[in-house]
């Protein structure tokens, strides 16, 4: 009896991730009903986002955010990619375990600090190099873009080094019995040998760069406007929400329940594709 | 010879990552340091929000956090049970097991959202419960996937030689398995409570923040990250000290606890 | 032995080495003495732990891709000119790949690289510097029907190493291996992976490669050794307690321990 009892309790447990997924679509959906009837896909590239009188109506577009969610992480991925994967590289090739053991380590630290921190740092100690640097006024996309780019890095380069941990030492020990130097090993055994891994810590980080809220929304400067230069403050779908969700009624807040699911439906296809490019490696 | 060359550069390029990483962590850990240890005095701890010192707001997140961690252990591991103990191998559990996954990774921005719309709105004003609840939102799936993962580690044998001795399969998975993975699991869940003290997206719209000592969770609830957010904004100086005081302790919680996590790993393994 | 001398032609020696792991207390190989003759199947046996295998990672210098290992004595190399070489002075990096591209190295467990059986046998004369197509082509096709497996992959020479079986994996490391067309080849326990029928193929193989390489190949399987090599050298925790001829070494060994271990008495 017992046994059955837990056993029902157990698989309720493993089928609420379903229904929670579930529950998050359905609902973002039927809020964003009204907005979704009014603009219906223009929304997506419709610039302008002018309340109405009186908080009536109004004209609601999700372009501006979703430029800027898209452009603040292209940025980031484009710094953070080849900085996590030497990072990586230098983890499993390069350091002795003496030197790599606690870089291990501090990258994890890295990985954990929460990422408010990560934008209260970037906003009085990065974006004035910034703007002393590259021009505008501190805050913007380019800042933005940067410092996701170091909240990304450790996680990108942790899963990274772990997959290509995996390649068994006598593959890479073959190689270099062939003649072939460190780099040659790392392209043409260990890179291919993890590759799914890769890619998939790659896709996830994107993942997360795009639904990353704190770290942006220190520093991208939160303002609805389509940036023409790189440094211009502008805003992402993240932030938008953190900012004026709460304040919004009727139209205007069903456009942000519009954006949310948006968002959501981008990081689930996202995310899930990592999904599918680890499925090879993970399965057990 | 070239490719010798090129197996250089790409060596140099991949130790200055490395250096540039470490040189990222020691520099936002030196200005939070600097700037924290400067900002904080004894009233920090004893004062609340309203009188300048965060005492309201580390009670209202350890609250919140406790009550996340408190809803989500058990159902994140009767739910990791079953993937690796029951359902193991079937097309739903790793239907199941995916879904869980690419939850772990959804914005957090849209969980506040979400528990907004289902706990705030209908309700007509943030409160603790809401903040609770997308805290262990969040939770969930880390408890899962450690739980599955852990659970993995466990010897078939030990599970074989349970039943060879007559026990049934849930006492065997509860007195058994879970024992023998008990270290890992614990570790994890001290993982994801750091992860989740340190969260302020789902909880701005949900717990939303209050300035004054409460433990009233149906009402708006106090939480540092969310008064770091406003006080880093607010252009006084008393304000942002106060911010980086707070970023401060929170940091130093979250990296003790990881670093906790970590040291029970290895010495129990 | 002696007497001898004169008619061998060595094409490494082995001269009072000692091998220390990085942080070990003791070493692991004391005082070795081998010579190893040119095109000759060159055995080591041994129990586990003997250090067999230590001694032949040491004879392409494989150990340095872990810090802290310590040497000690001279690891001889007879190069093609007539100069002898001692390969515990090499420093570059360029000197080592040369050293690996001249003594090749084939390992216990078949290392497939995720890639086609083609570019498996070209990689290491791409490496080399090799870029004609034609040329690669030419030198894998002879590099696969040198090592038997030609017929089994001709047609299929674009597919994954990986779908290969374990015997066929193995073949096809040696003839990557083979296609650097290298002086030495170095086995390491090669069939202690593959079921009897692979293993026999391989036995065979190696017996061949003999006309065009010097083969030195570690084993636990006495009679492996006994069948292929023309030299045996018998080593005991870290020392070489006995090397002769293979048929001396396994009917009238002179040392009482070679002897306990030929007839089974420990190991």
């Amino acid at each position: 009896m017992g046994g059955k009892l837990f056993r029902n309790f157990s698989f309720l447990s493993a089928t609420l991730s379903f229904f929670i997924l579930v529950g998050i679509f359905a609902v973002l959906f039927t809020y964003a009903q009204d907005a979704m009837h009014t603009f219906g896909l223009d929304f997506l590239f419709n610039e302008q986002w002018e309340p109405g009188e009186d908080d009536e109506g109004g004209i609601f577009g999700g372009y501006i955010p979703i430029v800027g969610t898209l452009l603040s992480t292209v940025i980031a991925m484009v710094i953070a990619v080849p900085i996590a994967m030497g990072i990586a590289i230098f983890l499993t090739e390069i350091a002795s375990v003496k030197v790599a053991k606690p870089v291990s380590i501090s990258i994890e630290l890295l990985a954990a600090i929460p990422s408010i921190i990560y934008g209260m740092w970037g906003l009085f100690y990065f974006a004035p190099i910034v703007q002393k640097t590259v021009g505008g006024n501190g805050v913007g996309l380019l800042t933005a873009g940067i410092v996701l780019a170091i909240m990304i890095i450790p996680f990108m380069a942790a899963i990274t080094r772990d997959s290509m941990n995996t390649t068994p030492p006598v593959l890479k020990e073959s190689a270099y019995a062939m003649g072939a130097t460190k780099f040659d090993v790392i392209k043409d055994v260990v890179m291919p040998y993890s590759k799914g891994g890769i890619i998939g810590s790659v896709i996830l980080a994107l993942g997360r760069a795009l639904g990353e809220t704190m770290a942006v929304a220190f520093l991208i400067g939160s303002v609805m406007h389509l940036p023409k230069h790189i440094t211009d403050p502008t805003t992402s779908i993240p932030v938008l929400l953190a900012n004026n969700f709460a304040e919004a009624e009727d139209l205007e807040l069903s456009s942000m329940y519009y954006l949310a699911l948006i968002l959501f439906v981008v990081s689930f296809v996202v995310i899930s594709l990592a999904k599918f490019y680890f499925f090879g490696r993970k399965q057990r | 010879m070239n490719r010798l060359l090129l197996n250089k550069v790409i060596l140099v390029l991949s130790t200055l990552s490395a250096l540039i990483g470490i040189g990222f962590l020691f520099w936002i850990l030196a200005t939070l340091s600097y700037k924290g240890v400067t900002s904080i005095h004894w009233s920090t701890f004893t004062k609340d929000l309203v009188e300048g010192g965060i005492r309201n707001l580390l009670v209202g997140q350890f609250t919140m956090a406790l009550i996340a961690t408190v809803i989500a252990v058990p159902l994140g591991m009767m739910a990791g049970i079953y993937l690796r103990e029951y359902g193991h191998g079937s097309k739903l559990a790793s239907i199941i097991r995916n879904l869980s996954d690419v939850m772990m990774s959804a914005p957090s921005i849209v969980i506040g959202v979400f528990v907004f719309a289902l706990l705030v709105d209908p309700v007509g004003t943030y409160n603790g419960w809401a903040g609770a609840v997308a805290l262990a939102i969040m939770m969930i799936p880390i408890i899962i996937s450690t739980t599955d993962n852990m659970l993995a580690l466990v010897p078939q044998e030990l599970r074989e030689a349970g039943i060879a001795l007559g026990g049934s399969k849930h006492k065997i998975i509860l007195q058994v398995v879970i024992k023998a993975a008990k270290v890992g699991i614990t570790t994890g869940i001290l993982l994801s409570f750091a992860r989740i003290i340190g969260e302020t997206a789902p909880l701005l719209f949900t717990s939303a923040n209050n300035q004054f000592f409460t433990m009233d969770l149906s009402g708006q609830f106090p939480s540092l990250t969310v008064s770091i957010y406003n006080l880093a904004t607010y252009p006084d100086e008393a304000s942002r000290n106060l911010a980086w005081a707070a970023s401060f302790i929170l940091t130093m919680i979250v990296l003790l606890i990881n670093l906790f996590g970590r040291f029970v790993i290895r010495n129990k393994k | 032995m002696a007497k001898e001398k004169a008619a061998k032609e060595l094409v490494m020696n082995v001269k009072d080495f000692s091998f220390t792991y990085a942080g070990a207390p003791k070493p692991s190989l004391k005082k070795i003495n081998l010579p190893v003759e040119k095109h000759k199947i060159t055995a080591m046996i041994g129990p586990s732990g003997c250090g067999k295998s230590t001694l032949l990672r040491a004879m392409n210098r494989i150990h340095d891709l872990y810090p802290g290992n310590r040497y000690e004595g001279e690891i001889n190399l007879y190069k093609e000119d007539g100069s002898i070489e001692n390969i515990l002075h090499l420093r570059k990096e360029n000197d080592f790949i040369k050293l690996r591209q001249e003594v090749g190295m084939i390992f216990q467990k078949p290392t497939p690289f995720p890639m086609s059986i083609f570019d498996n046998v070209a990689y290491g004369l791409r490496l080399s510097g090799i870029k004609n197509k034609s040329e690669l082509e030419g030198r894998v096709e002879k590099a696969l029907k040198g090592a038997a497996i030609w017929d089994e992959t001709k047609d299929r020479l674009k597919e994954s190493a990986l779908g290969m079986s374990g015997g066929q994996q193995q073949r096809l490391c040696i003839a990557r291996a083979v296609a650097l067309k290298p002086r030495v080849l170095l086995f390491d326990e090669p069939t202690s992976a593959l079921d009897p029928i692979s293993t026999s193929a391989i036995e065979e193989l190696i017996a061949e490669l003999k006309e065009e390489v010097s083969v030195v190949i570690v084993t636990h399987n006495m009679q492996q050794a006994s069948r292929l090599s023309d030299y045996t050298a018998f080593m005991y925790l870290g020392d070489l307690i006995e090397y002769d001829k293979t048929e001396k070494i396994f009917l009238n060994p002179s040392n009482k321990l070679t002897e306990d271990y030929i007839t089974g008495r420990f190991g």
